[in-house]
């Protein structure tokens, strides 16, 4: 127990009197009790609210643009014309790349930081630098990525582009800005979520499965590959999903990176738009209330995407911990006690 | 921390055995083991770029924004196109200011929220409901706090204001709070709880006076990390608090310059010397998030020890 603990314990028995409460502390506790209730309700009804919100701002501009809205692939402010079709592919594609680069390199992390290759103290360092990527802000991502990763990929881009250009993703060179430096930097973005939630799920694998698999002989990758990653493989999902989720609503880095061009181009090197880039490029300029109508009906899709890909990925975790939590109240582990 | 069964601990040779002692063999011309050995040395690799990018990042900072560190970038407005010298003074202190905001609407809230969760409706189904709300929550695009930010504030007032940025990271900040209150409230130890309530007291007396005080690293932590993300925070401030070449007034609800809507601003100028002030902004903008990171979790692996002592 430690110091701090200790005082306060005296200071209730010098205070102490063991007494039952007077009836006003019964009327302040229930009315503390109410004020937290009813500020539970309000941050559950939030998510709620915001739906609300913005759906009551988007419906002069659903009425008005309908479902054409989503297919139409021009955003004329002038003309009054809007369609977000080149901003809906610009945010999958992105996020695509960006999701299979941090599963790749996520999972990789996760693994190297659960099956003890490197001794516990490079682990610990290695993780706080995976978490610490979490802690530097989009935009310096995104003017690093300005300075750093585009003219570092430029030239195996157009390499690619010269040599392979005759396949469609490859079809343009890469100028500056463009899908892959984007898609590169939101990989490094959501790289810390899915190392930490994949590795939660792979620490959760019960060394006695590990410790069965070695002791049949099968060397340390057949383990992993074979016990490890298939016992785990729902928490990795949940990891991939929640990154996504992350993925499809990063603003900054890729309205700094990934050009705001409206359009549709098979090739990874050509610049395009994701549907968060638009919103903070044309926002601060919107002037009229159709414009703003049409921004919170591109708003309005941005949300609805990202909370469905969220419930998911919370679902498949959640599913997850119960099914653990069932199977552990079923067979508690026998404590091992022959290992020398 | 149980130590690897590796299978080579276990190959020293039994004199008489049923099993071919050669399938225990672990030599690299083994295709088996090279496979496995190789892919070790992949995933290694992989671990190791990883880490690159955040090697590279504080590098470019350190080296490209160490370069313009003085007292004139803490003194001086940001220069206008063209011009040298000037600084980010503005923008430090309006990104304080809209942290400082956004703390006060969601520290109280969010701490409450959390003591609800641990202690007063643990497990009813108010509060599934509610922290499966707060996990949507930490998903939520900052953007989309943004256009909330500006639909309920920006829209009311006519206005660009500290205060519509601030409710806007407060949404942000406000589900990290919840949920590591709630942590670190349950972590208290039940006897604690039972002796608080054999005295007498009631169970606003016990929050108040045994839990808050002995979850307060862990609370504080939780705090950190969301001021945190506050600070570094862009996309939500665009279109709520905009910016602002001027120092605050003291009429406070106007247009104000933020240190991430700096950069992101200096990062298209075509101009050396604003692109150099948004290397130092960035600079001084990852000292911040990262005084406050590491302070979170300095915290909380004090207080994780302290409960382990505990215990």
């Amino acid at each position: 127990m430690s110091a701090m603990d200790s005082t306060r314990v005296e200071r209730v028995e010098a205070e102490g009197i063991a007494r039952p409460p007077t009836s006003r502390e019964i009327a302040v506790d229930r009315c503390f009790r109410w004020a937290t209730r009813i500020l539970a309700g309000f941050s559950a009804l939030l998510v709620a609210l915001i739906v609300l919100l913005i759906a009551k701002q988007a419906i002069p501009a659903i009425r008005k643009f309908g479902f054409d809205f989503v297919t139409s692939t021009r955003w004329d402010a002038g003309k009054s014309q809007f369609g977000i079709l080149p901003e809906l592919f610009g945010t999958i594609l992105s996020s695509a790349i960006g999701v299979a680069l941090a599963t790749v390199f996520g999972v990789a992390v996760a693994v190297f930081l659960t099956q003890q290759f490197i001794p516990r103290w490079l682990e610990n360092l290695l993780h706080n630098v995976i978490t610490l990527l979490a802690a530097i802000p989009s935009v310096v991502y995104g003017l690093w990525g300005i300075f750093v990763v585009i003219p570092a990929i430029r030239p195996a881009c157009n390499w690619m582009h010269a040599h392979l250009g005759w396949i469609p993703i490859f079809g343009t060179p890469l100028v500056s800005v463009g899908m892959t430096p984007a898609g590169i930097v939101l990989a490094i973005m959501i790289l810390p979520t899915i190392t930490a939630v994949s590795r939660d799920a792979i620490a959760a694998v019960d060394p006695l499965m590990r410790e069965a698999a070695f002791g049949m002989g099968a060397t340390r990758w057949e383990t992993i590959l074979g016990v490890t990653l298939p016992a785990s493989k729902r928490g990795i999902y949940g990891s991939i999903v929640l990154g996504l989720g992350r993925a499809l609503g990063e603003t900054m880095a890729l309205a700094m990176l990934i050009g705001s061009t409206n359009v549709i181009s098979p090739s990874v090197f050509s610049p395009g738009d994701t549907l968060a880039a638009l919103l903070a490029n044309k926002f601060p300029e919107a002037a009229t209330p159709v414009d703003l109508g049409a921004l919170m009906y591109a708003a309005l899709v941005l949300l609805i995407l990202t909370l469905l890909v969220n419930v998911a990925g919370e679902l498949v975790l959640r599913r997850d911990v119960t099914r653990l939590r069932r199977e552990e109240a079923v067979h508690k582990p026998p404590k091992n006690e022959t290992v020398a | 921390m149980a130590a690897v069964a590796h299978p080579s601990m276990f190959a020293s040779p039994p004199t008489a055995s049923p099993i071919d002692l050669r399938q225990l063999d672990r030599s690299l011309r083994r295709p088996r083991t090279f496979v496995s050995y190789a892919l070790s040395l992949l995933c290694g690799l992989l671990a190791v770029l990883a880490a690159v990018p955040l090697l590279s990042v504080l590098l470019m900072l350190i080296v490209r924004g160490g370069a313009r560190l003085s007292l004139a970038l803490f003194t001086e407005l940001p220069p206008v196109a063209g011009v040298a010298g000037g600084g980010i003074g503005n923008a430090i202190i309006g990104t304080l200011l809209v942290v400082f905001i956004a703390a006060l609407i969601s520290i109280p809230i969010g701490v409450l929220c959390g003591v609800y969760l641990a202690e007063i409706n643990p497990d009813g189904r108010s509060a599934s409901v509610v922290r499966f709300c707060a996990r949507l929550l930490t998903g939520l695009p900052s953007i989309l706090a943004g256009v909330f930010a500006y639909g309920t504030v920006v829209l009311a007032t006519g206005r660009f204001s500290p205060l519509a940025g601030g409710i806007a990271l407060a949404l942000l900040m406000l589900p990290l709070i919840v949920l590591t209150t709630e942590e670190a409230v349950r972590s208290v130890g039940q006897e604690m709880r039972e002796a608080a309530i054999g005295m007498g007291a009631t169970q606003t007396e016990l929050v108040w006076q045994i839990l808050l005080p002995t979850a307060a690293p862990g609370i504080l932590t939780g705090i950190l990390l969301a001021l945190a993300r506050g600070a570094g925070e862009t996309a939500p401030l665009l279109f709520t608090m905009a910016f602002s070449d001027y120092w605050l007034s003291h009429r406070l609800m106007e247009p104000t310059a933020s240190l991430a809507v700096l950069i992101f601003n200096f990062s298209k100028s075509p101009f050396e010397n604003q692109k150099e002030i948004a290397w130092a902004a960035s600079l001084v903008l990852v000292l911040i998030v990262l005084v406050f990171t590491v302070g979170g979790q300095a915290l909380s692996r004090r207080a994780r020890r302290m409960a382990g002592a505990r215990i």
